[in-house]
């Protein structure tokens, strides 16, 4: 079966290391913070100018003042900091966010990803995802292996305009976690009950795939 | 004498000088810590032709959302414009020209604006339809490409606190882009929710000094939320 949103979201979590300063997009990656263990430090960033923070707020402590960079009403943890935009972003460009996870609309297997426009579609902007691409060294990207149409989203060129050039390492799909090495996809876990195979048939760029690929334990 | 008093009473004063086809730097992301009454000044002068430099543009009824109702924004630069069906519509008529431009660099492009750096390299955008003939580089084996400054006519932006010279403390994420919008503009022009004798703001606690302010008034603010979540108890 292919994973679930929520059992995405948890195996991103497992991504997450103690005292990792982590930036999760809108979407599938916002709620891997769901999913943090208990045993572990993560402070999250958020690039409207906000590092640690926390769950959304009660009713009654709904503050205008402070939301995350989807717009949404949040909360800070103890040891939050508070900053500028250009200062979100020089931490951000200068390397000093451990863990990035966002979404896409294709990768490819020269680590190229597109997620911000659609030619004909309307455009609404990348937002801070290009200066996320570009700055972090560790990404994950999150997305559906396939359109609902059936079409590869892995592919061996975008035919999107492109986010970022070459900087995508890991990606995290429905179907697999897959890494990006020498212009291939290497596969390295599937999702539970899918074989190699559908996985293969759902992969346009090159995929190398290893004697022996692990289920996901969830 | 007014010295160093940056203090303004009315909003007419506050946007006094604001001329048609002038480009401005406006603070905010989404609807959160957004100099609602400056931008209803504008509204209320009638000022066109504006390119105006924003992280968003407002949401239909609310912030620079305004400013659309009678076409006064002739350009856009902005990260993110998708809440916004007037927006949407006067930019597929093409009527509203729009420069999307990545957040950081935004950010920086102001920042810089502010601080006499005309250009820097950032590998944001590299390889991707924003670096599309831009001058580009390699550093250490990485590519650049060359983002220019951000300068406005005037800027307009809203702070928690000031004193009547102009320091300013700001007051969680409604930060944001507010600290590097004052110092990009030519005219800073800032509202307050609370304006103090000098020398009641710690030194040390001033996010931004007041050098960079020109017109400092103390305005009463909506604070609209966009997405207002919450959990239960």
């Amino acid at each position: 079966m292919a994973l679930t949103r929520e059992q995405l979201a948890q195996r991103v979590a497992q991504e997450f290391q103690d005292g990792f300063y982590v930036n999760l997009g809108i979407g599938i990656p916002t709620l891997a913070a769901n999913y943090i263990p208990e045993d572990m430090q993560v402070m999250l960033q958020s690039e409207n100018g906000l590092l640690g923070m926390g769950q959304f707020p009660l009713d009654e402590k709904v503050d205008p003042d402070l939301i995350n960079a989807g717009k949404q009403t949040v909360t800070m943890v103890k040891g939050a900091s508070l900053f500028s935009s250009a200062e979100s972003f020089a931490m951000i460009r200068g390397g000093h966010v451990d863990l990035t996870v966002l979404g896409a609309f294709e990768v490819d297997c020269q680590g190229n990803i597109a997620s911000y426009m659609i030619p004909g579609k309307l455009i609404k902007g990348m937002g801070g995802a290009m200066d996320l691409v570009a700055g972090a060294d560790n990404i994950i990207v999150t997305m559906t292996h396939a359109s609902r149409s059936g079409e590869s989203k892995l592919l061996s060129e975008c035919t999107l305009p492109l986010t970022g050039k070459a900087c995508i390492q890991r990606v995290l799909t429905d179907l697999a976690l897959m890494d990006i090495e020498d212009g291939k996809f290497i596969l390295r876990e599937r999702a539970p009950g899918v074989s190699v195979e559908e996985i293969i048939a759902l992969t346009e760029g090159e995929l190398v795939v290893p004697d022996s690929v692990p289920e996901m334990v969830l | 004498m007014a010295g160093f008093d940056k203090v303004v009473d009315s909003y007419e004063e506050a946007m006094a000088g604001l001329e048609d086809n002038m480009t401005v730097i406006a603070g905010g992301f989404g609807l959160c810590g957004i100099p609602e009454n400056l931008i209803k000044e504008i509204k209320r002068k009638g000022t066109t032709g504006l390119t105006i430099a924003s992280n968003n543009a407002g949401v239909d009824g609310a912030g620079l959302g305004l400013l659309l109702e009678d076409r006064q924004i002739k350009k856009m630069i902005a990260s993110y414009v998708g809440e916004n069906a007037l927006f949407e519509a006067q930019m597929m008529s093409g009527e509203l020209e729009v420069e999307l431009t990545p957040q950081g660099t935004l950010a920086e492009k102001m920042r810089a604006g502010g601080a006499g750096i005309p250009a820097f390299y950032t590998a944001t955008g590299y390889g991707t339809p924003v670096g599309d003939g831009k001058e580009s580089r390699e550093f250490n084996g990485r590519h650049y490409i060359l983002e220019e400054a951000l300068q406005g006519d005037f800027s307009i932006a809203k702070a928690w606190k000031g004193d009547r010279y102009g320091n300013l403390m700001f007051r969680k994420t409604a930060r944001n882009f507010n600290p590097m919008a004052i110092t990009a503009g030519k005219i800073a022009v800032v509202e307050v929710e609370e304006i103090v004798e000098v020398g009641q703001l710690d030194p040390d606690e001033i996010h931004l000094s007041g050098i960079y302010v020109n017109r400092l008034i103390k305005g009463s603010f909506e604070k609209p939320i966009e997405q207002r979540t919450v959990r239960s108890a």
